[in-house]
């Protein structure tokens, strides 16, 4: 199985990666850097789960060929906390308003929130419905997340 | 095993010589939406994968004389272009639709039409707007109409050792205004159960100029001609547009199917109601 090297930054550290070609940026994620918040739901970029942070946009880190990641910055949930362990404003808000039940597509909810924040600070529930409609939740728990998006926003202001 | 050498040229020289060296062992990939999807459901995957990603100069939308758009500008890029929104309006509504903000932020326009699904979403507003797709491959460059772009399903007139590298608009589709329609039981994350797209020029009252496309309605996506002829010339009225809906869903401008998504009546239905609704979208669009 060819290798390859990859070098990029990593919530905020460069870092470098020596995994085979094939795999995407997810599975070098969870099963290089052991970073798990990053979840595999599909597999092919219908749910979300995997949403991460590259160079400002959310995308589907398990279509990306990790490759492609060279000198790039990536962002994940484990990126969001201060060193010393306080919540990012939506981590606290999804906590606050119930926006997490099995907690599944929670870190792929927030990544995308956290990409609409960063460009759009003050977002409509339209904004923020668009911004999450490729993150599923199977629990159903959307009105709660809309609401902990909505709450991080003001906070933030 | 999935095996395969993942190659990263930074410019479209490299690329050329690439497709040459490893010929039909070797795919191209852009925002790889389509050929990652595919080589996790297949569990095949060709030998070489050549990434264009790295062609940075294949990402713009300009407004000269004509509309130009690289071929690897993201779906994103249009859906946020205030340009794209305002004067190729049906290609803001067929880009916005696609898939979720994570796809759009890196699947590309290209990659799209490249693909060449019958439901493809900027197919129908590209057939509109009368899109011209430039290529350049070993020979050097050419372009054609989008029109005799696709093929077949999934087939276009690219050659294996060819790039897509631009789609032009005519600079006077900016006289006309254009709107499509994508019918999905979900607002995103679906395909069409079918798409339609119009643009149209008004003087006065008068239709002077109509393309009608419909994507899902054919092995690929097609232009409506009939229909067009029937309204060219007509007044913009209730009547006009319900006539040309129904020569749109008849067997002279498509070959409906059952499918999973949707049966060939209903299909039917939908082209009825929504051509003459796009057609007056369109229209109130030109005379913002």
């Amino acid at each position: 199985m060819k290798k390859v090297s990859v070098s990029f930054t990593l919530n905020g550290n460069t870092v470098t990666a020596e995994v085979p070609v094939t795999w995407t940026l997810l599975k070098t994620l969870r099963e290089y850097f052991e970073l798990t918040g990053a979840k595999e739901g599909c597999g092919v970029g219908e749910c979300g789960a995997c949403t991460v942070i590259m160079d400002g946009q959310a995308i589907n880190s398990c279509l990306c060929p990790i490759p492609e990641v060279e000198g790039r910055s990536v962002t994940t949930i484990e990126g969001l906390a201060d060193e010393d362990g306080a919540l990012h404003p939506l981590q606290d808000a999804f906590l606050k308003n119930n926006g997490v039940q099995c907690g599944f597509c929670t870190s792929g909810m927030i990544m995308s929130s956290k990409a609409l924040l960063d460009q759009n600070p003050d977002p409509t529930e339209d904004d923020i419905r668009t911004t999450i409609a490729g993150n599923f939740c199977r629990c159903t728990g959307y009105v709660q997340i809309v609401e902990s998006v909505e709450m991080a926003a003001k906070e933030g202001k | 095993m999935i095996d395969y050498d993942y190659l990263r040229p930074d410019n479209l020289e490299e690329v050329l010589g690439l497709l040459k060296e490893h010929g039909p062992k070797a795919t191209l990939i852009a925002g790889g939406t389509d050929v990652m999807v595919k080589i996790r459901n297949t569990k095949k995957a060709p030998e070489v994968l050549v990434s264009i990603r790295g062609l940075k100069d294949l990402r713009y939308i300009e407004k000269r004389k004509d509309y130009h758009i690289g071929a690897l500008t993201t779906h994103r890029m249009l859906e946020q272009s205030e340009l794209v929104r305002t004067e190729l309006s049906a290609l803001h509504d067929g880009a916005s639709r696609v898939g979720s903000v994570q796809v759009r932020n890196v699947a590309t326009v290209g990659g799209n039409i490249c693909n060449a699904a019958p439901s493809a979403d900027t197919a129908g507003a590209l057939l509109v707007l009368d899109a011209i797709v430039f290529m350049e491959g070993p020979e050097g460059k050419r372009s054609v109409p989008i029109t005799e772009f696709f093929t077949g399903t999934y087939k276009t007139v690219l050659k294996k050792d060819e790039v897509l590298t631009e789609i032009k608009i005519p600079g006077e589709m900016e006289h006309f205004g254009s709107a499509y329609w994508k019918h999905s039981r979900r607002k995103a994350m679906n395909l069409p159960i079918l798409g339609i797209a119009v643009s149209l020029k008004l003087e006065g009252e008068i239709i002077s100029d109509v393309r009608i496309a419909l994507t899902v309605a054919a092995p690929t996506p097609v232009r409506a001609n009939k229909a067009e002829d029937f309204l060219k010339g007509k007044a913009l009225s209730d009547e006009a547009l319900n006539e040309a809906g129904k020569i749109a869903a008849s067997t002279e401008c498509c070959s409906l199917r059952d499918s999973l998504r949707g049966e060939a009546w209903y299909r039917a239905e939908i082209i009825e109601a929504y051509v003459p609704r796009m057609a007056k979208l369109a229209a109130e669009r030109r005379s913002k």
